[in-house]
Protein backbone atom coordinates (compact mmCIF):
# COMPACT_ATOMS: atom_id res chain seq x y z
CA UNK A 1 0.00 0.00 0.00
CA UNK A 2 2.28 2.71 -1.24
CA UNK A 3 -0.47 5.29 -1.30
CA UNK A 4 -0.89 5.04 2.48
CA UNK A 5 2.82 5.65 2.95
CA UNK A 6 2.73 8.70 0.70
CA UNK A 7 -0.29 10.19 2.43
CA UNK A 8 1.11 9.58 5.90
CA UNK A 9 4.41 11.08 4.81
CA UNK A 10 2.58 14.19 3.67
CA UNK A 11 0.74 14.47 6.98
CA UNK A 12 3.92 14.02 9.02
CA UNK A 13 5.74 16.54 6.85
CA UNK A 14 3.00 19.11 7.33
CA UNK A 15 3.11 18.63 11.10
CA UNK A 16 6.89 19.12 11.11
CA UNK A 17 6.41 22.15 8.87
CA UNK A 18 3.95 23.69 11.33
CA UNK A 19 6.37 23.09 14.20
CA UNK A 20 9.33 24.65 12.41
CA UNK A 21 7.53 27.46 10.61
CA UNK A 22 7.67 29.98 13.45
CA UNK A 23 11.19 29.31 14.67
CA UNK A 24 13.04 28.56 11.44
CA UNK A 25 11.23 29.27 8.22
CA UNK A 26 14.17 28.27 5.98
CA UNK A 27 14.30 24.80 7.50
CA UNK A 28 10.55 24.52 7.02
CA UNK A 29 11.08 25.24 3.33
CA UNK A 30 13.69 22.48 3.13
CA UNK A 31 11.17 20.10 4.66
CA UNK A 32 8.70 20.90 1.89
CA UNK A 33 11.42 20.37 -0.71
CA UNK A 34 12.59 17.02 0.65
CA UNK A 35 8.99 15.81 0.95
CA UNK A 36 8.43 16.47 -2.73
CA UNK A 37 11.61 14.58 -3.58
CA UNK A 38 10.64 11.54 -1.45
CA UNK A 39 7.15 11.37 -2.93
CA UNK A 40 8.57 11.57 -6.42
CA UNK A 41 10.95 8.70 -5.70
CA UNK A 42 7.98 6.69 -4.51
CA UNK A 43 6.19 7.13 -7.84
CA UNK A 44 9.08 7.04 -10.32
CA UNK A 45 9.22 3.24 -10.54
CA UNK A 46 5.54 3.13 -11.41
CA UNK A 47 6.02 5.88 -13.99
CA UNK A 48 8.76 3.76 -15.56
CA UNK A 49 6.35 0.83 -15.97
CA UNK A 50 3.71 3.08 -17.53
CA UNK A 51 6.25 4.52 -19.95
CA UNK A 52 7.35 1.07 -21.03
CA UNK A 53 3.69 0.28 -21.72
CA UNK A 54 3.29 3.46 -23.77
CA UNK A 55 6.44 2.73 -25.75
CA UNK A 56 5.34 -0.84 -26.44
CA UNK A 57 1.97 0.39 -27.67
CA UNK A 58 3.66 2.94 -29.91
CA UNK A 59 6.03 0.33 -31.33
CA UNK A 60 3.13 -2.00 -32.09
CA UNK A 61 1.28 0.85 -33.80
CA UNK A 62 4.39 1.65 -35.89
CA UNK A 63 4.66 5.21 -34.60
CA UNK A 64 7.93 6.99 -35.30
CA UNK A 65 10.22 6.73 -32.28
CA UNK A 66 10.98 10.43 -32.48
CA UNK A 67 7.40 11.32 -31.66
CA UNK A 68 7.18 9.07 -28.62
CA UNK A 69 10.48 10.41 -27.33
CA UNK A 70 9.25 13.98 -27.77
CA UNK A 71 6.08 13.25 -25.85
CA UNK A 72 7.99 11.72 -22.95
CA UNK A 73 10.36 14.67 -22.87
CA UNK A 74 7.41 17.05 -22.83
CA UNK A 75 5.91 15.21 -19.86
CA UNK A 76 9.25 15.46 -18.07
CA UNK A 77 9.54 19.18 -18.72
CA UNK A 78 5.98 19.73 -17.54
CA UNK A 79 6.68 17.83 -14.33
CA UNK A 80 9.93 19.67 -13.53
CA UNK A 81 8.39 23.05 -14.30
CA UNK A 82 5.41 22.26 -12.09
CA UNK A 83 7.70 21.20 -9.24
CA UNK A 84 9.80 24.35 -9.44
CA UNK A 85 6.79 26.62 -9.80
CA UNK A 86 5.05 25.07 -6.80
CA UNK A 87 8.17 25.31 -4.65
CA UNK A 88 8.82 28.94 -5.50
CA UNK A 89 5.16 29.79 -4.97
CA UNK A 90 5.32 28.11 -1.58
CA UNK A 91 8.33 30.24 -0.69
CA UNK A 92 6.29 33.35 -1.51
CA UNK A 93 7.78 34.16 -4.91
CA UNK A 94 4.77 33.90 -7.16
CA UNK A 95 6.36 36.13 -9.82
CA UNK A 96 9.28 33.71 -10.19
CA UNK A 97 6.80 30.84 -10.25
CA UNK A 98 4.95 32.45 -13.18
CA UNK A 99 8.24 32.90 -15.00
CA UNK A 100 9.15 29.25 -14.47
CA UNK A 101 5.79 28.20 -15.88
CA UNK A 102 6.34 30.45 -18.88
CA UNK A 103 9.78 28.93 -19.45
CA UNK A 104 8.26 25.45 -19.29
CA UNK A 105 5.68 26.36 -21.93
CA UNK A 106 8.33 27.85 -24.20
CA UNK A 107 10.55 24.77 -23.96
CA UNK A 108 7.60 22.49 -24.62
CA UNK A 109 6.76 24.39 -27.82
CA UNK A 110 10.45 24.29 -28.75
CA UNK A 111 10.44 20.50 -28.42
CA UNK A 112 7.23 20.25 -30.43
CA UNK A 113 8.67 22.21 -33.38
CA UNK A 114 9.60 19.09 -35.45
CA UNK A 115 6.11 17.66 -34.96
CA UNK A 116 4.42 20.94 -35.92
CA UNK A 117 6.60 21.17 -39.02
CA UNK A 118 5.71 17.61 -39.96
CA UNK A 119 2.01 18.40 -39.61
CA UNK A 120 2.30 21.55 -41.71
CA UNK A 121 4.23 19.68 -44.40
CA UNK A 122 1.63 16.92 -44.47
CA UNK A 123 -1.14 19.50 -44.92
CA UNK A 124 0.83 21.23 -47.68
CA UNK A 125 1.20 17.88 -49.47
CA UNK A 126 -2.56 17.50 -49.56
CA UNK A 127 -3.02 20.90 -51.14
CA UNK A 128 -2.69 21.08 -54.91
CA UNK A 129 0.38 23.06 -55.95
CA UNK A 130 -0.51 26.59 -56.93
CA UNK B 1 11.03 4.68 1.36
CA UNK B 2 11.61 4.44 5.10
CA UNK B 3 15.25 5.45 4.82
CA UNK B 4 14.05 8.43 2.82
CA UNK B 5 11.54 9.36 5.50
CA UNK B 6 14.42 9.39 7.95
CA UNK B 7 15.90 12.38 6.10
CA UNK B 8 12.70 14.29 6.84
CA UNK B 9 13.01 13.72 10.58
CA UNK B 10 16.70 14.49 10.40
CA UNK B 11 16.04 17.88 8.90
CA UNK B 12 13.25 18.64 11.34
CA UNK B 13 15.48 17.61 14.25
CA UNK B 14 18.37 19.73 13.06
CA UNK B 15 15.99 22.66 12.65
CA UNK B 16 14.59 22.33 16.17
CA UNK B 17 18.05 21.93 17.74
CA UNK B 18 19.43 24.89 15.83
CA UNK B 19 16.48 27.02 16.90
CA UNK B 20 17.16 25.94 20.51
CA UNK B 21 20.87 26.77 20.28
CA UNK B 22 20.03 30.09 18.70
CA UNK B 23 17.64 30.99 21.51
CA UNK B 24 20.06 29.96 24.27
CA UNK B 25 22.99 31.83 22.77
CA UNK B 26 20.81 34.86 22.28
CA UNK B 27 19.76 34.74 25.94
CA UNK B 28 23.43 34.60 26.91
CA UNK B 29 23.98 37.74 24.90
CA UNK B 30 26.18 36.21 22.23
CA UNK B 31 24.29 37.38 19.19
CA UNK B 32 27.06 36.77 16.64
CA UNK B 33 27.75 33.19 17.71
CA UNK B 34 24.01 32.52 17.54
CA UNK B 35 23.95 33.76 13.96
CA UNK B 36 26.91 31.52 13.12
CA UNK B 37 25.20 28.49 14.65
CA UNK B 38 22.12 29.12 12.55
CA UNK B 39 24.26 29.53 9.45
CA UNK B 40 26.13 26.26 10.05
CA UNK B 41 22.88 24.39 10.61
CA UNK B 42 21.50 25.88 7.42
CA UNK B 43 24.54 24.73 5.45
CA UNK B 44 24.31 21.18 6.83
CA UNK B 45 20.66 20.91 5.85
CA UNK B 46 21.44 22.50 2.49
CA UNK B 47 24.00 19.76 1.72
CA UNK B 48 21.46 17.04 2.55
CA UNK B 49 18.75 18.65 0.45
CA UNK B 50 21.05 19.34 -2.52
CA UNK B 51 22.07 15.67 -2.56
CA UNK B 52 18.41 14.66 -2.68
CA UNK B 53 17.70 17.22 -5.37
CA UNK B 54 20.53 16.00 -7.59
CA UNK B 55 19.28 12.41 -7.18
CA UNK B 56 15.81 13.59 -8.22
CA UNK B 57 17.07 15.39 -11.32
CA UNK B 58 19.23 12.44 -12.37
CA UNK B 59 16.24 10.14 -11.97
CA UNK B 60 14.04 12.48 -14.02
CA UNK B 61 16.72 12.67 -16.71
CA UNK B 62 16.98 8.90 -16.99
CA UNK B 63 13.23 8.25 -16.93
CA UNK B 64 12.12 11.01 -19.27
CA UNK B 65 14.80 10.19 -21.89
CA UNK B 66 16.76 13.43 -21.82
Amino acid sequence: MDILQVVLLGVVASILYLILKDTNSSFAFFIILITGIIIFFAIIQQILIIFELIQNLGRNANIDGLYMETILKIIGIAYIAELGANLTKEAGLSAVAKNIELAGKVFIILLAVPIITAVVEAILNFLPSV
Amino acid sequence: MFTDAQILFQIAGIGIIVALIHTILKQMGKEEIAQFATLIGFIIVLVIVINGLSDLFNQIKSVFLF
